[in-house]
């Protein structure tokens, strides 16, 4: 199978390369756009560091074969933050001390960004079955879930303030 | 068959850093043209969070905002020299090799401030906000952004500091074994609350109270969260994780991630944490470390509380379903065979 030119709609621009057969999306978004965001930690679904948003829903970015999401819209870490400026997770996370060496925080965030999207009125339950499928070795997870609500209450205030 | 719930303590004492022949760590400090102060280190932060303690020492050493301090912990083979990160040693001989050379940096920035400010160095203090201000005169006084470009473009002067902790080595009494292998202690008790299913095994851990003696947390929220994400970390070598489930043999053994129990986020006890400070005399600002300890006393806890949920005396980790339903078959079998 010959190399093929992929095009992505990545974090709102459209982008296209060159994809080797067989690479995730991960590598993709890694080795060929250089959006260094999402981590591999393992590289077989288990961990949830690759986590980003395919058409809005959060996917294991290290499982999915680049040609299979070829057109269709991807967010990752990088597009959150819009302008520079932190938005409500990321600077709940901050806030909440919800990092230590940070190899989790690029997915939790993705993973928390879809649930606030789908679901602004999280309960603490909404919470932990959202980030379930993350795996953070350092801080107990306890801050990770207390800035997610957070920021689901900063998110809905904004909405008030609007 | 029931539920039943137990509670146990543990404490632990736990030494800051160790004796490799001598255990040193390097600080050095500058301040570019515009005062910021480069603290060039070696001792990487892999999330505990050093480069903020080194930044913390540093300002509070200085006397100026936290913001005017910028710690680079680049390159492990051109900085000074650090012997790493490790043996909860960080804070401790980092804190204080930058306490060491933010001192000297901060005599050489008072004597230019006083050549700017034609008075004596002994008479300036530092106000905290980024001024240099003589004693009981408010108004004459210099900003650390116009002092270091005086410095550098007027007085030709390198406002810097140099900084070493050197634990030193200390060789065993052959007579007795003494010897002085760390710098200091830090003392720590967990409390667990359990409950324990009789039936299937399963031991979920319902509360940690955490109690830690650190000589003083130079930042209690980086403090607390180290804390409780090492006692998660104490919680899951007792309840999950192993890589050799029938130890000594390698049967069984998880080969990845997703074979390799951990707690997730449901998993989590409520926690209760409080910090007793006892400034250590040797510590930067009095701190001892915290590093390693925290994973420590939460595992015989929560194996004391095991016992005093069902009795059964767990002493292999992890404390898996099967250990606790074969010790509670145990218990049952004596039972039997001694009716009292
Ligand atoms: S790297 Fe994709 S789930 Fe771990
Ligand atoms: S912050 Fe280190 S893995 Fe989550």
């Amino acid at each position: 199978m010959p190399s093929q030119i992929v095009s992505l709609i990545v974090n709102g621009e459209q982008r296209e390369f060159i994809a080797a057969p067989g690479a995730t999306l991960l590598a993709s978004l890694r080795e060929s756009l250089g959006l260094t965001a999402a981590k591999r930690g393992c590289a077989q679904g288990a961990c949830g560091t690759c986590t980003v948003l395919v058409d809005g829903r959060p996917e294991a970015s290290c499982l999915v074969a680049v040609e299979t999401v070829a057109g269709r819209s991807i967010r990752t870490l990088e597009g959150v933050a819009a302008g520079g400026e932190l938005d409500e997770v990321q600077s709940a996370f901050v806030d909440c001390f919800a990092t230590q060496c940070g190899f989790c925080t690029a997915g939790m965030i993705m993973v928390a960004e879809a649930l606030l999207d789908a679901n602004p009125e999280p309960s603490e339950e909404d919470v932990i079955e959202a980030i379930s499928g993350n795996v953070c070795r350092c801080t107990g997870y306890r801050p990770i879930v207390i800035a997610v609500l957070e920021a689901a209450r900063r998110r809905r205030e904004q909405v008030v303030s609007r | 068959m029931a539920k039943l719930r137990g509670r146990g303590y543990a404490s632990v004492n736990y030494p800051t850093g160790m004796n490799l022949g001598g255990d040193p760590s390097q600080a050095l400090i500058h301040a570019t043209t515009t005062g910021t102060f480069v603290i060039s280190l070696s001792s990487v932060d892999l999330g505990q969070g050093i480069k903020t303690i080194a930044a913390q020492c540093a300002a509070e050493t200085l006397g100026l905002p936290i913001e005017n301090v910028l710690v680079d912990t680049a390159d492990t083979d051109t900085g000074p020299h650090c012997m790493g990160t490790f043996a909860s040693r960080g804070t401790h001989r980092v804190g204080n090799a930058v306490i060491m050379a933010a001192a000297e940096a901060r005599a050489v920035m008072l004597e230019v401030a006083a050549e700017e400010l034609e008075v004596d160095a002994a008479d300036l203090e530092t106000d905290g906000t980024g001024f240099i201000r003589l004693k009981g005169a408010e108004e004459k006084g210099i900003h650390i952004t116009d002092l270091a470009l005086a410095a550098h473009f007027k007085h030709g002067r390198t406002i810097s500091g140099r900084g070493i902790y050197l634990k030193e080595p200390s060789v065993p009494v052959p007579e007795t074994g003494e010897m002085d292998p760390d710098s200091c202690q830090a003392h720590a008790c967990t409390a667990a609350a359990v409950e324990v299913d009789d039936e299937t095994g399963v031991v979920e851990v319902l509360e940690l109270y955490n109690a830690y003696e650190v000589g003083r947390a130079l930042n209690p929220a980086m403090a607390t969260q180290q804390v409780e994400g090492g006692a998660w970390m104490g919680v899951s070598h007792a309840l999950f994780e192993t890589t050799e489930p029938y130890y000594p043999s390698r049967d069984h053994g998880p080969r990845d991630f997703a074979g390799y129990l951990m707690p997730g986020p449901a998993d989590i006890p409520v926690q209760h944490s409080l910090f007793l400070e006892r400034p250590a005399a040797n510590g930067p600002y009095g701190a001892k470390g915290i590093g390693e300890m925290t994973a420590n006393a939460p595992i015989p806890a929560i194996a004391n509380a095991i016992f005093d949920a069902c009795g059964v005396r767990l002493d292999s980790m992890p404390f898996t379903p099967e250990r606790v339903l074969r010790g509670l078959d145990a218990l049952r079998r004596k039972s039997e065979e001694e009716p009292c």
